[in-house]
């Protein structure tokens, strides 16, 4: 993963090479390193629902995103990984701050931004996003031109180096030569150049922060890869901090760093996304794995699983995959489980991985013991199930 | 059970694979959008398919992969007009030890076309929300069907085929009751599904149908979809453009690049050793699940545009192998020597030294072609309960 790709330096020119054109992203004090680019802490949204009864019926809340804390290091792929209606793209418009949390915080290069306070202005100078479908993202009636003007102007730079920053702009993405691009409209340009555009766009602010929300799975499948590889690449030569949001765990694992699995608002397992796929540790993990398309798999398998999609709507206690779960017992219709690290760096949410020296420090109730006693033999199963040989 | 239980096929139906066992044949089709347009979606199409088969047909968008099966079962809408080529239907209207009656698609008229379209050919859309119909419940869609198509059954029948349908899909009775609005994406598509088959043709058309769907429920739909095939024994024809999902499911694939077929063989030959530069692009495209992460580089340039296909090779200006002949002469589908593959390629067919990564040993092929596909091989998505993940 280090040379993803093999495109010749001039067709990539680095940032320093570039004139110096947005004033407003060089004023910026760069953190220094090892402070991450981006953190969210405890971040959640619940939507308000309206519930059929009228008025007087108790409000209803829509879980969309739950206690969710992530880190976007400088330099760094960090995936998140899960179903439609997981979250994960709230999340991203939670971290855009297009969509405000319900609760929870943003720490832009380690400084705590009280939500609402730092004008969007600066904040969009740091943090972009590119969205999934690039026809649906860009006005129809305007040139690539316009696109990349506007973000550049309005991030101060001067109309003399209108020109000659957005040409450096399409060289980046590997639109070469971009005199061929500027004046073409979005319906020219197939699918794979017109999100190089979206990401050109995004990065003419000279953001330290990319958020990524499914960029690849509208694109035909041979030219998905261009995509992650120019990621890769903007990962590697400007040390962008990169949020990859998709579905698809394969290419989460080809590109990412670390990844998350979302499941219903939550984060259920984090990992090195090497660990996280050839040992999943958490049953929903695993049941994704087996479910995804994989073609180099000896044996067949068929994940057991026959469960409705999760309640979002004012969800119970418990473990929101419990419904599902082939190894549910019963303290986790009872109790959302707690994080517990399995390995270095990876950490899973599931009443499964307790170690034996917390299982019963966690549990207080007498009956909450004698529960655990009965299911002390399907633990001991289920976690020998769960890990890999 | 009644209707399907007598419709069990006791022998595998490819296990005895013979000329008399295609079910639908197309030759030379060509498709236009637009007379003299000079927009050709498909090209010089062949493709035949095998009575219990499944058959993938895989192509990124714009491969005229839709183009072709609506063609053939004469769902094109205008502008698209058929340009050459011949579809036929080898049907057995009887059952399957029945006499073969062969059916002339392209030449049937409206009447002919109406016995045919749903009883022996029907099509599963991609988007089940839009197929069905949003102010009818689910009993009025399979009322209309065999009403239209069974209309000797009574009320009570019709209802009692439904639930059947449904339980066989893995959905409750009571879903009869709903609209299509109020089932989940995955529920929809089983309701398409139950449709499909209603009438137990012996060809289902399946166009993307899981491509809107999350992985768990695709995964559960192509379980299902398989074991029915098991057990009706109808052939089916996949189109999908996500070829690492058709290596797990179809007997035989084929290729499609702008309106053309590039290759065809078994599944697990074209997975071990693809022949056609363009194919081999498509698996490098997939990053694995397993293994070393190394870098991958899918296919330079994008697909062609069909206004304006590149002469020769269409695909020619994207191919790392190119040689002189590709921009001059459009390679023709061909077998290989010795054995069932097809494919249209000069590197291959040209006399051409063949570079080693498209050139890998095929073992199914080496083992003689007459090798039969063995159940164990055939069927690779079985029903076992359990996680994959120690596996």
């Amino acid at each position: 993963m280090n040379s993803p790709c093999d495109r010749s330096d001039e067709d990539n020119p680095v940032m320093s090479t570039q004139p110096e054109t947005a004033q407003a992203a060089t004023a910026r004090v760069p953190a220094p390193s090892g402070v991450l680019a981006l953190e969210a802490r405890h971040l959640t949204k619940h939507f308000a629902v309206r519930s059929a009864g009228g008025a007087l019926r108790r409000r209803r809340h829509l879980h969309a995103v739950d206690d969710v804390s992530l880190g976007l290091a400088r330099g760094a792929v960090t995936s998140v990984v899960g179903e439609s209606g997981s979250g994960k793209s709230v999340l991203a418009r939670m971290l855009a701050r297009i969509i405000a949390p319900s609760a929870g915080e943003l720490l832009l290069d380690g400084e705590p931004l009280a939500l609402g306070q730092r004008r969007r202005h600066e904040y969009a100078a740091a943090v972009q996003l590119v969205l999934q479908d690039p026809f649906a993202s860009m006005n129809p009636v305007h040139r690539v031109s316009h696109h990349l003007a506007r973000p550049l102007l309005i991030h101060g730079t001067p109309r003399s180096d209108l020109d000659s920053a957005m040409k450096a702009l399409l060289r980046r993405v590997a639109l070469d030569p971009p005199e061929q691009f500027m004046d073409k409209f979005p319906h020219e340009l197939s699918g794979g150049q017109l999100q190089r555009v979206s990401i050109a766009r995004a990065l003419a602010v000279r953001p330290g922060v990319l958020l990524a929300d499914e960029p690849v799975s509208m694109l035909d499948v041979s030219i998905r890869l261009g995509v992650l590889n120019l990621l890769a690449e903007l990962r590697e030569q400007e040390r962008l901090a990169i949020l990859y949001i998709t579905h698809d765990i394969a290419s989460a694992r080809y590109l990412a760093d670390d990844i998350l699995v979302m499941y219903a608002g939550e984060v259920v397992e984090r990992a090195p996304s090497i660990s996280l796929t050839d040992s999943p540790a958490h049953p929903y993990t695993q049941l994704l794995l087996s479910a995804a398309p994989d073609p180099g798999r000896r044996v067949s398998t068929t994940p057991a699983d026959r469960g409705a999609p999760p309640r979002l709507i004012d969800p119970g206690p418990g473990c929101r995959f419990q419904p599902r779960c082939p190894h549910a017992m019963e303290i986790c219709r009872r109790e959302s489980p707690p994080v517990f690290d399995v390995a270095e760096g990876h950490q899973v949410a599931c009443w499964l991985q307790a170690p034996a020296s917390e299982r019963r420090g966690l549990l207080t109730t007498k009956s909450q013991h004698a529960a655990l006693r009965r299911l002390e033999p399907i633990r001991d199963k289920g976690v020998k199930e769960a890990k890999p040989p | 059970m009644s209707a399907l239980g007598s419709r069990v096929t006791r022998v595998a139906p490819w296990a005895r694979r013979t000329e008399a066992d295609t079910v639908l044949e197309i030759r030379g089709l060509c498709v236009d959008y637009g007379l003299g347009s000079g927009l050709h979606a498909v090209s010089n199409a062949d493709l035949v398919l095998h009575r219990g088969e499944v058959l993938g047909l895989a192509g990124e968008s714009g491969s005229g992969k839709s183009t072709l099966v609506y063609a053939a079962t004469r769902l094109l809408r205008q502008p698209g007009v058929v340009t050459a080529g011949e579809v036929r239907l080898h049907s057995r209207p009887a059952g399957p030890d029945g006499p073969i009656e062969v059916i002339d698609l392209l030449a049937a008229g409206e009447r002919e076309l109406k016995g045919v379209r749903w009883s022996q050919i029907s099509v599963v859309l991609q988007s089940a929300l839009n197929a069905l119909n949003p102010v009818i419940t689910v009993r009025a869609e399979f009322d209309d069907v065999m009403k239209a198509h069974r209309p000797e059954m009574s009320r009570a029948e019709r209802l009692a085929r439904a639930v059947e349908l449904l339980e066989m899909v893995g959905l409750s009775s009571d879903r009869l009751r709903n609209h299509a609005h109020e089932l989940s994406g995955g529920q929809r598509q089983r309701v398409m599904i139950a449709l499909a088959l209603a009438l137990e043709p012996q060809v289902v058309i399946m166009d993307e149908p899981t491509t809107a769907l999350d992985v768990v429920t695709q995964r559960e739909i192509l379980e299902e979809v398989i074991s029915l095939r098991d057990r009706l024994g109808f052939a089916m024809l996949f189109i999908t453009h996500d070829l690492s999902l058709l290596i797990e499911l179809a007997d035989e694939i084929a290729v499609m690049y702008a309106g053309r077929m590039v290759e065809r063989a078994r599944a697990d030959s074209l997975f071990a050793a693809p022949r056609h530069p363009y194919t081999y692009g498509l698996l490098n495209s997939f990053p694995p699940m397993h293994g070393e992460r190394r870098a991958m580089t899918g296919i330079a340039g994008s697909p062609p545009d069909l206004r304006a296909v590149p002469g020769g090779c269409p695909f020619h200006p994207r191919c790392p192998y190119a040689i002189e002949r590709c921009a001059t002469e459009e390679p023709p589908l061909v077998a290989l020597p010795g054995s069932s593959r097809q494919v249209a390629c000069w590197l291959h067919t040209g006399g051409e030294p063949v570079p080693g990564e498209l050139a890998r040993t095929d073992a199914t092929v080496a083992s003689g072609e007459a090798a039969l596909p063995t159940a164990a091989a055939v069927r690779r998505l079985p029903v076992t309960p359990g996680w994959g993940s120690g596996e």
